[in-house]
């Protein structure tokens, strides 16, 4: 079988569900088991599909007779296709794992037919968008990822909070599918065979050449579409809001690879079809992507909703892959193939690895969520006493986030700064300028997510519990919740600490994108170093340092507990205040506090206290209240006034529409009589 | 008969056909108007008659007599019905005053010959020249539409619209194929009588067949 077969044979296997589920609606129990195993099976093909494909750099490609008459549905398995399959079809097989034990947990009043069937038409969606190779097929798989995942974000539609959040979702996405149409119009006018139908068919894109205005028309166009479902700053404000309403399983999907799929079609579009290119296209995509990474950041540390604050990282790990694709877009202009490639397999590696660690993060979230029904990390504390897995693999997720040895985040961040770091002169004043402070700011970054996942973890899980209900009630997850969370956590440390053999299997990509292919050292130094540019220069060996790390850990265990004594469990010292509650705890405002002042122009905070009516004088308040507001400052600067704009000339053109069927009969009149005139 | 004999006949029905479109224009009572109508009718069935005669194209000797019964009998027939029903006696309110929209009328007459000049040039058939009064009818009929506000006076303006598009065809190309003049005969007929249960619906619901009544319709804002 080849690879395409088996990706096929994936496709078909996760539309059953569809099928299946309705039928078998009777019964909740056998709907989960049978529609989440096929999905399982479903994503692990598209796994082993785009591992061999990648692996053998086939490229393969069919004509499917559907659709509109003359415009057929054209599919292509080719290595960047393969490469996103594998990243896509990995989380979908943790998830699906997952959703087993989540679904099933979910109330049981909860009708749960609709939700499985957009769930399987939301994967196959994204598989589908990877797949085609028409502007056409490539829009309608657009459109059928958008619209199962609104149905899914709207899922629990009794809330209003819900209804808006998906509604924002689908106004953004289709503004982007608009934008992605517009850029495939372009594309198909400019490339051969337009005139008898094939221009849209993406062979057709590839072999043109494109004239530099229309290319950038193009380019623009479509990287304005792309970057509102990724989320780049300003797009963004449908992220923090459709992620946290939405079920965690497919919050996990949704920011995990459906965000991909946009960084997939920018890397088809501009290094596939449009492939000549002026610098500052780089550009372009460095400073968005440098502003989403330190915004994105900046405005998580401010929240304490946990699924907010994971949706916020994901517009900051957008900001870091299109950093990656930035300078690969550079470089390339610049002529420097294996700088390009560099840069290349540092966003995709950051792409596969964000799913990974994201996925676990939003899965493990989604476990807290339904242990204690709550949201907000101020009711949380001390989970890790009632929930030791979920708390540990939740921590292995916040380490790997937040770039650290020896998970895989680590990997993809150190070559993004390689990549910074060894970009030659590059005889532009602004470059200079840009690459040595967006070297600065992605160091910034990975500083205050660490921070941000300290504040996450520590608040959530150390510490005592602050909820209202009792702490009795929280209950580990369950089995299936926890298998899922365990393999996703156990690829990120292997993708941590064998990054040679991914980059060794994946630089097929680099080599027929930008044309070079990093140095692995695959001879001299072996598996265990990985060396991208030079071993004089730079190496990293995940391996060496996780038994560092290893040894570390052990000596110090083993010094602690060693003694009988050498650990003791007692009260907590109260400093004689004796009125200990948990409520004194370091809550997470407290933590983001110093940042909030630092970064303060950045944020619209409001933020009040008063005393409530003392008993007896002012000067004895009974208590304080306090209250802050920290909202993204993007919602008033540009989002409000568009509302404005909109409700406006809407209401212009409304005026137009006057009730009497003699104006209308005088519209179409004074319309043939110009028509006429003009044309006649 | 010669061509040039019937070439003149058929101007002379072109004329009349132009001059009941001005009557309709100007009539304010709605029994002159049905009656102005059903001329109309006469003159064009007669128009085509002549011009199958004499080119041979026996298909719009069908046509003329398609157009004998339902634009002369039928038609007015069901309007008369439905008027002597729904007891419409009131005269005419138009929304511009009747010299002004003779003026605009003139205007769009002679717009129309400025128009088809080019093509009767090229054209060689012996009804070119009326082609300029068929396009002059299809601008009066809807001319017609847009400054009545009575909802009888709209249908006789659409109908009189119909009868330009009719006569535009014989003129242009010595008529359509009959299966298209079948249809639009078809579709008129059926454009009657929907307008007929409209025109009681809309005189049961607001006690008056005032078209202005339906601005009340509109999504307020």
């Amino acid at each position: 079988m080849t690879p395409f077969d088996i990706a096929i044979a994936s496709l078909f296997l996760m539309f059953a569900p569809v099928i299946l589920a309705p039928c078998c609606a009777r019964s909740r129990n056998l709907t989960i088991h049978l529609s989440f195993s096929l999905t399982a099976a479903a994503s692990l093909a598209a796994v082993i599909a785009g591992i061999l494909c990648v692996h053998l750099e086939s490229t393969t490609s069919a004509v499917v007779q559907m659709g509109l008459p003359d415009l057929p549905f054209h599919l292509r398995l080719d290595p960047l296709a393969g490469f996103f399959l594998c990243v896509i079809g990995l989380l979908a097989f943790f998830v699906s794992i997952y959703s087993i034990g989540y679904v099933k947990a979910m109330p049981a009043n909860r009708p749960i037919t609709r939700f499985v069937v957009f769930f399987c038409l939301f994967i196959a969606g994204m598989l589908l968008v990877v797949l085609a190779d028409d502007a056409f097929f490539f829009l309608v798989a657009w459109g059928l990822m958008a619209a199962s995942s609104y149905f899914l974000v709207l899922y629990e539609d009794e809330k209003t909070e819900n209804r808006r959040a998906a509604y924002l979702y689908l106004v953004i996405a289709h503004v982007g599918a608009i934008a992605i149409l517009l850029s495939f119009g372009v594309m198909a006018a400019q490339a051969n065979g337009f005139e008898t139908f094939q221009g849209y068919t993406f062979d057709a894109m590839r072999a043109t050449s494109y004239p530099l205005g229309w290319a950038t028309a193009a380019f623009l166009l479509s990287f304005f579409g792309f970057a509102a479902k990724a989320g780049v700053i300003p797009l963004h404000v449908w992220l923090p809001e459709a992620h946290p309403v939405a079920p965690s399983n497919v919050s996990a999907l949704m920011s995990g690879v459906m965000l991909k799929t946009s960084i997939y079609g920018i890397v088809r579009i501009t290094f596939d079809f449009l492939k000549e290119f002026p610098w500052w296209w780089g550009g372009i995509v460095l400073v968005l992507g440098l502003v989403s990474a330190v915004l994105g950041v900046l405005y998580a540390l401010m929240q304490h909703d946990l699924k907010r604050l994971l949706a916020y990282h994901s517009v900051e790990n957008i900001g870091i892959i299109l950093i990656g694709l930035g300078l690969a877009m550079i470089f390339t202009s610049f002529h420097l193939p294996l700088l390009a490639s560099l840069a290349l397999i540092a966003a995709l590696y950051h792409t596969l690895n964000h799913a990974m660690f994201k996925g676990l993060l939003f899965m493990g979230a989604g476990a807290v969520l339904h242990a204690t029904h709550e949201r907000n990390m101020e009711e949380m504390g001390g989970l890790i006493h009632r929930m030791p897995w979920t708390s540990a693999l939740f921590l292995i997720g916040c380490v790997s986030i937040a770039a650290l040895p020896p998970f895989n985040g680590f990997v993809s961040e150190w070559l993004t700064f390689q990549a910074f770091l060894f970009s030659p002169a590059l005889h532009r004043p602004i470059l200079s300028l840009l690459i040595p402070l967006g070297a600065a700011l992605l160091a910034l970054t990975g500083a205050l997510a660490a921070a941000c996942f300290v504040k996450a973890f520590g608040v959530t899980f150390l510490g005592h519990w602050r909820g209202h209900h009792h702490i009795q009630q929280v209950r580990e997850a369950g089995w299936s919740m926890r298998i899922g969370m365990l393999l996703a956590a156990l690829t990120c440390f292997l993708l941590g600490i064998f990054p040679t053999v991914v980059i060794t299997w994946m630089d097929v990509l680099s080599r027929q994108m930008v044309g070079g292919k990093i140095a692995t050292s695959a001879g001299a130094f072996g598996w265990m170093w990985l060396t991208p540019y030079s071993h004089e220069r730079a190496s990293y060996s995940g391996f060496n340092v996780f038994i560092g790390i290893l040894a570390v850990v052990l000596v110090a265990w083993l010094l602690l507990h060693a003694r009988k004594a050498g650990i003791r469990r007692v009260p907590i010292w109260d400093c004689g205040f004796e009125k200990l509650t948990p409520r004194m705890q370091y809550t997470a405002t407290s933590f983001a506090m110093p940042i909030r002042r630092i970064f303060g122009f950045l944020f619209a905070i409001r933020e009040e206290s008063h005393a409530v009516e003392p008993l007896r004088h002012a000067a004895y308040p009974q208590r304080l209240q306090y209250r802050l507001r920290v909202r993204d400052r993007f919602w008033g600067w540009i989002y409000e006034p568009l509302r404005e704009i909109a409700f406006f000339l809407a209401r212009k053109i409304g005026n137009l529409q006057q009730g009497r069927i003699q104006v209308y009969l005088l519209y179409s009149f004074v319309t043939i009589i110009v028509l006429l005139v003009f044309l006649g | 008969m010669s061509l040039t004999l019937a070439a003149q006949i058929n101007s002379v029905m072109a004329a009349l056909i132009l001059l009941t479109a001005f009557g309709l224009l100007v009539q304010r009572r709605i029994l002159a108007l049905l009656h102005l109508f059903a001329w109309q009718g006469f003159f064009l069935c007669v128009s085509t008659a002549i011009v199958g005669y004499v080119t041979g194209e026996h298909h719009l000797f069908i046509s003329s007599l398609l157009t004998l019964t339902l634009k002369v009998i039928v038609l007015p027939y069901i309007l008369y019905a439905l008027i002597h029903k729904l007891k419409i006696r009131k005269e005419i309110e138009t929304l511009v005053n009747i010299p002004m929209t003779m003026l605009i009328g003139i205007g769009l007459v002679i717009f129309s010959y400025h128009l088809t000049a080019p093509i009767t040039q090229l054209s060689t058939l012996m009804t070119r020249a009326t082609l300029a009064v068929a396009l002059a009818t299809v601008m009066l009929g809807l001319l017609m539409m847009v400054t009545r506000r009575h909802a009888v006076t709209q249908i006789i303006g659409f109908l009189a619209l119909e009868n330009g598009l009719f006569f535009a065809a014989t003129s242009a190309t010595y008529g359509m194929p009959m299966v298209v003049e079948l249809g639009v005969a078809l579709d008129l007929l059926i454009a009657a009588f929907i307008f007929g249960i409209f025109f009681f619906h809309i005189s049961t619901t607001f006690d008056s067949l005032d078209v202005d009544q339906m601005a009340r319709l509109k999504e307020g804002d």
